[in-house]
């Protein structure tokens, strides 16, 4: 029997998402996906029809930390069930505002670990290497340089600080000791002795000890109210003069004005950063003056395949939750 | 005088861009009476039969039968780096010449290389730091993406040390990797990276994401990656190269990038060097490009020239000359 595409698209659960398309919208090329378990719905959609559109929506998949998730929105749709995060980084959320109206929390930490672990590795080499300075000066009308003002620190034998060693943090751990780099962690529980000697890390309780060794510090922490400028004035001054640093964390986790200052005076030798406080940084802020600084544009998880694996994972979590099935990455408020 | 009995060597110049370094200087006059080309060649009468040995820093200075035949001396040539195809080996070797270079110390930094322009090319890194620092960048759109390197496939055209190292480190991020080499590698070596033998250079070219060529410059070598190797590759496909320039058929891989025949490029090493500065590659959006800096790091350079003064030493005194280049 003939059935009319708008009744077989109803029967499908409501999804709210921000939006499609645009700077920060849905990946078109993700929407027939969506489109497969879904009734897509914009927040331009939901706010012109609030009553009758959010009585249907069962889920939200935020793109991109957007839709900001408030009371008010959560007020306003009674049957939603779950709420999927693109990513893993959860600190835009109130956790607790939303278990509180009984909405289940998901987020994607398959698709992104080797993703984010070789942007954290693109950007220690290219800061090791100096591969965007060189690769202007190879591209100057005037050439004008001497090799010897431009050589790199080797990363052979150096001393990598992985600071919060979850699953990014230990896959770069993986590619480190390929690098046949020495490798220093600091995390909030110690990991088994199995999973250290894999890749020939040494646990440091103290952050002091890692920051007084490393000559590249690495951030992979999620941000919290206790990793919030967990790298300030003191912990810069900890680091070796010739260390850098690296953050694929969250901006801010690192005292950004500190590190300015850090960096003029050459108290460390350099930073890479594809995160900063905000993203994109005003215009006129000193990060983006000094030579021996790269920043990348939260470069994260933006490849065509990480992106895609994320969208699936959101759906698989989301479909869990309103087949009322456990979800495959269920985020607790702590 | 002290400095008097200390052998006289060659070199090409002291400091600018491409001179010997100060700061090696200090080691290097404690145990050679050093020579810069511009002394050697307002004074060749008193200097010519003093010269024993040549430091050959950034191929420099280049020696021809004409040096050769005014340094009846000359000992030993120590090569800065693994590659000696700026060096005639047959000629140098007719003159009683020994030559070294240094192979091994280079091959972390060079393979360090290989990947990291594997990554800033593939997660489009200097575009990005440009967006980043851009005065007229109000946000990051989030449909800017790159490609992925965790889990893609690496093809390695020469599996020297170096190509091993690169093999080792790929591993790491899950790659499959396939290479072509000369000869095929120990069992146990391969296994060791998991990496698959490509006897015929179309396979690795045909199912690489991305290729990376870490081979010697020989006859064999030059210009071979040309039009048809580079139809062969995906369109989606990286040319990486840590080796030499004529490997490339530079022209056919402009018209490539310029076509799409290939999605983009990374070279540390170009033909000449460095190009001319209205060359087409400098101005392609879709190509990094670095100024031979594959072992320079402060470390590296430093053994490199220890090493070339071992060499020069062990020459000098008659003695077996280690890293030693049999023509």
């Amino acid at each position: 029997m003939w059935a009319p595409a708008c009744i077989m698209e109803e029967e499908l659960p409501w999804l709210l998402v921000n939006e499609v398309g645009g700077i920060r919208g849905i990946l078109h090329s993700h929407v027939p996906f969506l489109k497969k378990h879904f009734h897509l719905i914009t927040m331009k959609e939901f706010l012109e029809n609030r009553k009758d559109v959010g009585k249907k929506v069962q889920a939200i998949y935020l793109w991109w930390h957007k839709p900001v998730i408030d009371k008010e929105l959560l007020q306003s749709l009674p049957n939603l069930k779950v709420i999927a995060n693109s990513g893993v980084g959860m600190d835009h959320l109130d956790l607790n505002l939303i278990a509180s109206f009984g909405v289940k929390m998901a987020n994607a930490p398959r698709a992104v670990s080797s993703t984010t672990a070789d942007t954290g590795m693109a950007l220690l080499l290219a800061s090791a290497r100096r591969l965007v300075e060189v690769h202007n000066i190879s591209i100057s009308p005037s050439m004008d340089y001497c090799e010897a003002d431009i050589l790199g620190v080797k990363v052979a034998g150096a001393t990598l600080g992985i600071i919060g060693m979850g699953r990014i943090g230990y896959k770069i751990a993986v590619r480190a000791k390929a690098f046949e780099m020495n490798i220093l962690y600091h995390n909030r529980t110690r990991r088994k002795v199995q999973e250290e000697q894999a890749v020939g890390a040494t646990y440091c309780k103290k952050i002091d000890s890692l920051l007084q060794q490393a000559d590249f510090v690495m951030l992979v922490v999620s941000l919290t109210p206790q990793t919030h400028k967990l790298i300030g004035k003191r912990e810069l001054e900890l680091m070796k003069p010739t260390a850098t640093l690296i953050n694929i964390s969250r901006g801010a986790v690192v005292d950004q004005e500190a590190l300015v200052a850090a960096l003029q005076t050459g108290v460390i030798r350099a930073a890479a950063l594809d995160v900063t406080a905000p993203e994109p940084l005003p215009r006129d802020h000193a990060l983006l003056k000094l030579k021996n600084v790269i920043i990348t544009p939260h470069l994260g998880i933006k490849t065509d395949k990480a992106t895609y694996m994320i969208t699936e994972e959101a759906v698989e979590n989301i479909l869990a939750a309103l087949n009322g099935l456990p979800l495959p990455s269920e985020v607790l408020p702590s | 005088m002290e400095s008097q009995e200390l052998p006289y060597v060659l070199v090409d110049c002291i400091g600018g861009r491409l001179g010997v370094y100060e700061d090696h200087l200090g080691f290097l006059k404690k145990r050679f009476h050093l020579i810069t080309m511009k002394e050697y060649l307002e004074n060749k009468t008193l200097l010519s039969k003093k010269i024993r040995a040549i430091y050959v820093w950034y191929h420099k200075p280049a020696i021809n039968e004409e040096l050769l035949q005014s340094l009846p001396n000359l000992k030993v040539v120590a090569s800065a780096g693994v590659g000696i195809d700026h060096l005639d080996l047959k000629l140098l070797s007719s003159y009683g010449v020994k030559v070294s270079n240094t192979p091994f110390v280079v091959s972390t930094d060079t393979a360090d290389m290989g990947m990291a322009l594997m990554l800033a090319s593939s997660r489009r890194l200097v575009e990005g730091h440009e967006m980043a620092v851009s005065p007229d960048t109000e946000y990051f759109p989030v449909d800017w993406l790159g490609v992925e390197v965790s889990g893609a496939t690496l093809g390695i055209v020469g599996m020297g040390k170096i190509g091993y190292k690169v093999a080792e480190r790929a591993k790491a991020f899950e790659m499959k990797i396939l290479y072509h080499n000369r000869n095929q590698r120990k069992k146990e070596e391969e296994s060791a990276v998991g990496a698959i033998y490509c006897k015929k250079i179309d396979d690795l070219l045909q199912q690489s994401d991305f290729v990376l060529l870490a081979a010697t410059l020989t006859p064999q070598t030059h210009k071979m990656i040309g039009k048809r190797e580079l139809e062969l590759m995906k369109p989606t496909a990286t040319l990486i190269n840590i080796s030499r320039g004529l490997i490339v058929d530079q022209d056919a891989l402009v018209e490539a990038l310029q076509n799409k025949v290939i999605k983009a490029a990374a070279l540390d090493v170009t033909y000449p060097e460095p190009l001319p500065r209205d060359h087409p590659l400098l101005k392609l959006k879709n190509v990094i490009i670095t100024p031979h800096i594959g072992s320079a790091t402060k470390k590296t350079r430093w053994v490199m020239m220890e090493e070339m003064a071992e060499s020069i030493e062990a020459g000098l005194a008659g003695l077996p000359i280690p890293r030693e280049v049999l023509p």
